[in-house]
Parts: C-alpha cells; sequence; structure tokens
C-alpha cells in the first residue's frame, strides 16, 4: 500500500523525485496546501476506491495518518 | 467531536464559556503586550474575574485593521491571513500558529455537521474555479470556496473560469447527483444570480440540495430579496427548502453562527455566543431591541480576537425557545460608518 500511496501522493502534488514523501506533513511544502489537499483526497479516493469522511479529510495531516486511516478502510495493500 | 456543538441550554453554555474566556482573557494579556496595554488603559487589571460574558472587555474589530495583534511570537507565525479590506482602514491581519491553523476548520466541521452529517457529499460550488487557481492569492472568496471544498466531493462549478454561468455544468451535476443529497455552497447573492436565477429559467430541479451560503445582503435588498424572500423564492421555484445563512468573519476564522433548519434565526455553536448592545450605553440589550453586534469565541488563540464589538447590527429574536439552544438572531445590516469610526477611536489612543 505504501508504494501506490507514495505514487498518488508524488502525482496529485506534483512532487520533485527526490520529496521524502513519507515524512511529509500538511503544510509543510507549497505544494501540499489547501488547494493540493483537495486534489490529494481525490486521487486517493481514486485510487483505493475508499471515500473519507468529513472529519477525516481535515485531520489526514502526513503520509503516515493517511497509511493508518486507509487500513481503517479495510485497505490491505 | 461527533457530540453536536449545538446542545447546550442557555444557562450552562454561559458558565461553560465564561471559565473559559477568562481564562483565554489572561493567555491573551499574558502574550500580548499590545493587548495588556489597551485592558490596562481600560483600569482592567490582570486577574480580574468577570460575573457575566457581557462584563468581558472587547474590541472593535477594527483594530486588526490597525494595529498588529497577536499572542504568539514572530517565528511561530505560521498563516497571516487577510481580509479584503471595504473602507479606508485598510484589511485586518489575523495571525495563525500551526495548531490555530488546525483547530479552525475542525470547529467549522462540528458546526456545519449539525445540518450535513459527517458524510462528505457532492458539491456543487455557486463560484468559478477560477477564483482558487492563483494559489499565491486567495481573495477573501477564495478562501471561503476553498475552506468549504473540504465538507464536499466531486465539486463542479457552476460558473466558467470566464465566470460566465455554465449551465451544462449544473445540469450534468444534477443528473449525476440531484436524486440524493447534495451541498450547495456560494456567497449569497452570487447564489441568487448564478444559481436561483439560472434553475428558475431551466426549470431545475434542487429539492435533495443543502445550501449553505453567506456573504451579506446588500446586493439583494437593492432588489427586495431579504432573508425570507430568498427562501420563500427558492422552495417555490426550485423546490430547496434546507438553506443555511451563516454569519461569520475572518477575525473569528473558524466560528460561524448558523441559520437553523426552519429559518430567519442565527444559532450560536457551544463554543460561541453573541451579544448585542445599545450603541449610546454600551449595555447589553433586552431580547428584540437591535444593537451592534459583539460575537465571542473560544478558538481565538494565537491573536486577542476572542471578544470583538463588530461593525454590523443585529437583534436577538428569543433564547431556548427555537430550533436549537441557546440565543437566536438576526443580522440587520452595516453599522453607519461614523458611528463604527467612533467606537473604536476610543481604543486606538491606548495602544497608539
Amino acid at each position: 500500500m505504501n508504494d501506490r500511496l507514495r505514487a498518488v501522493f508524488v502525482d496529485a502534488l506534483q512532487l520533485d523525485d527526490d520529496v521524502d514523501v513519507e515524512s511529509l506533513k500538511y503544510r509543510d511544502i507549497e505544494a501540499w496546501d489547501s488547494v493540493g489537499h483537495m486534489a490529494l483526497i481525490a486521487a486517493i479516493e481514486d485510487e483505493f476506491d475508499v471515500q473519507f469522511e468529513t472529519e477525516q479529510v481535515i485531520d489526514m495531516s502526513s503520509f503516515k495518518v493517511a497509511v493508518d486511516m486507509l487500513k481503517g478502510l479495510g485497505v490491505s495493500e | 467531536m461527533s457530540d453536536s456543538v449545538f446542545g447546550r441550554s442557555q444557562v450552562e453554555r454561559e458558565s461553560a464559556l465564561l471559565t473559559e474566556l477568562t481564562e483565554l482573557t489572561e493567555h491573551h494579556r499574558a502574550h500580548s503586550v499590545q493587548y495588556d496595554r489597551i485592558l490596562a488603559s481600560l483600569g482592567i487589571e490582570k486577574g480580574r474575574r468577570f460575573d457575566r460574558l457581557a462584563d468581558l472587555p472587547w474590541l472593535p474589530v477594527r483594530m486588526f485593521k490597525t494595529h498588529d495583534l497577536k499572542s504568539i511570537p514572530d517565528d511561530e507565525v505560521f498563516k497571516v491571513l487577510t481580509s479584503s479590506g471595504t473602507t479606508g482602514a485598510g484589511a485586518s491581519r489575523i495571525y495563525l500558529d500551526k495548531e490555530a491553523a488546525a483547530v479552525q476548520p475542525r470547529m467549522l466541521g462540528a458546526t456545519l455537521r449539525e445540518v450535513l452529517g459527517g458524510k462528505r457529499l457532492p458539491m456543487l460550488m455557486i463560484d468559478t474555479i477560477s477564483i482558487i487557481k492563483n494559489r499565491r492569492s486567495f481573495s477573501a472568496r477564495g478562501a471561503g470556496v476553498l475552506g468549504m471544498a473540504n465538507f464536499g466531493r466531486a465539486h463542479v462549478y457552476a460558473l466558467d473560469e470566464n465566470d460566465q454561468p455554465d449551465v451544462e455544468a449544473v445540469k450534468g451535476f444534477l443528473e449525476k447527483h440531484g436524486g440524493e443529497p447534495f451541498l450547495i455552497f456560494g456567497f449569497t447573492f452570487m447564489v441568487w444570480q448564478y444559481l436561483y436565477e439560472v434553475a428558475k429559467e431551466h426549470k431545475l430541479d434542487l429539492s435533495n440540495g443543502i445550501l449553505i451560503h453567506s456573504g451579506g445582503w446588500k446586493k439583494l435588498i437593492d432588489i427586495a430579496v431579504d432573508n425570507s424572500e430568498f427562501r420563500r423564492r427558492f422552495a417555490e421555484d426550485t423546490g430547496l427548502t434546507q438553506i443555511h445563512n451563516y454569519y461569520g468573519m475572518i477575525e473569528q476564522i473558524g466560528t460561524v453562527f448558523l441559520e437553523g433548519p426552519s429559518g430567519n434565526s442565527l444559532y450560536c455553536p457551544e463554543f460561541a455566543e453573541v451579544i448585542i448592545r445599545n450603541p449610546d450605553t454600551w449595555e447589553e440589550q433586552p431580547v428584540g431591541e437591535p444593537g451592534v453586534i459583539e460575537v465571542i469565541s473560544t478558538l481565538p488563540r494565537s491573536y486577542p480576537g476572542h471578544v470583538l464589538l463588530t461593525e454590523d447590527l443585529g437583534v436577538v429574536h428569543g433564547i431556548d425557545d427555537g430550533d436549537w439552544p441557546g440565543k437566536r438572531f438576526s443580522v440587520l445590516g452595516r453599522l453607519p460608518r461614523a458611528e463604527a469610526r467612533g467606537c473604536s477611536d476610543t481604543f486606538s489612543g491606548a495602544v497608539a
């Protein structure tokens, strides 16, 4: 799952290859601002065929949190 | 956070808020020299207890246009919000640290949850996508649109990039999502102009929609549309009956006063309160008497915006007698300019 999610982050936020995605936090970099966040949420939902609730969208503050949320939604790989 | 923020009665919320706001007042005194100086000049000593929320010292909202007021060190400033200045005084500057930036969408979410539930609904934005295209300089409108986007999914914009109504986009949205609950967001006059007018002309069915809107009535009053008329005509001509206006300002970001289901009254979430003051005596007005709106919120911690005297006129209609507990009120319009300036002159001297 981590690899797929990493690819979604890189694609949705248009990150450079050298960005350490796994330690990224919301608003740490310019690309992951509130506009980027919207694109990111939509891309994760598409890729893993899940739907986040409002609270989860607001709480998704890092790559790690996203991993945990996906696990909580039953995504295993 | 799944608990309602509209549960407590007036008595319950006042006592809880008084403790929190007294602590918050001390917090800001300890962390903002300017704020401390203002309170000292009003003769309020440190550690003062207050018997009622109405006794808490307020700042005129205009002071955030003329002074840099913050309760965090410079190196903890994470974001500076600026309002569009409609008057000569320029724009407000509101300083947020990371915590404040994280808390405000959360509390906005807790408030809107009351009418939207926890699920993100398909969302029709009554605005143009170009409003969020330039990421570096959002207008206040763009920031509002973005802040709301979290509450929906599958966003469709009702205006094209040239600000023209995109009827096909709206029709397409309704074909896909119109049979289930969906969310509509926009600024009041744009909702009227670009949703109501278009829906009426094209006979669109909005009966499953939940509309959240804000932004003032001035442009609509000119064409004789007030809140009641707005609701009546939407219901009659489009089937849309779930309509929630809200009142909020950038100086208390994250706090909104939300119109209840039966309409024409705004309600305070439990972490906020409203007080209507007599513009001559500054005493609290009784129910039914119009006056200047003071807004109170526990959210502002990084800047001393927890008790603010606005430049708006309002009236409390009742207490614990409406859709939700607490006070219910309406905003009546702007305070005449000269009076508004007068209110803050009293204070500006203290920090000059």
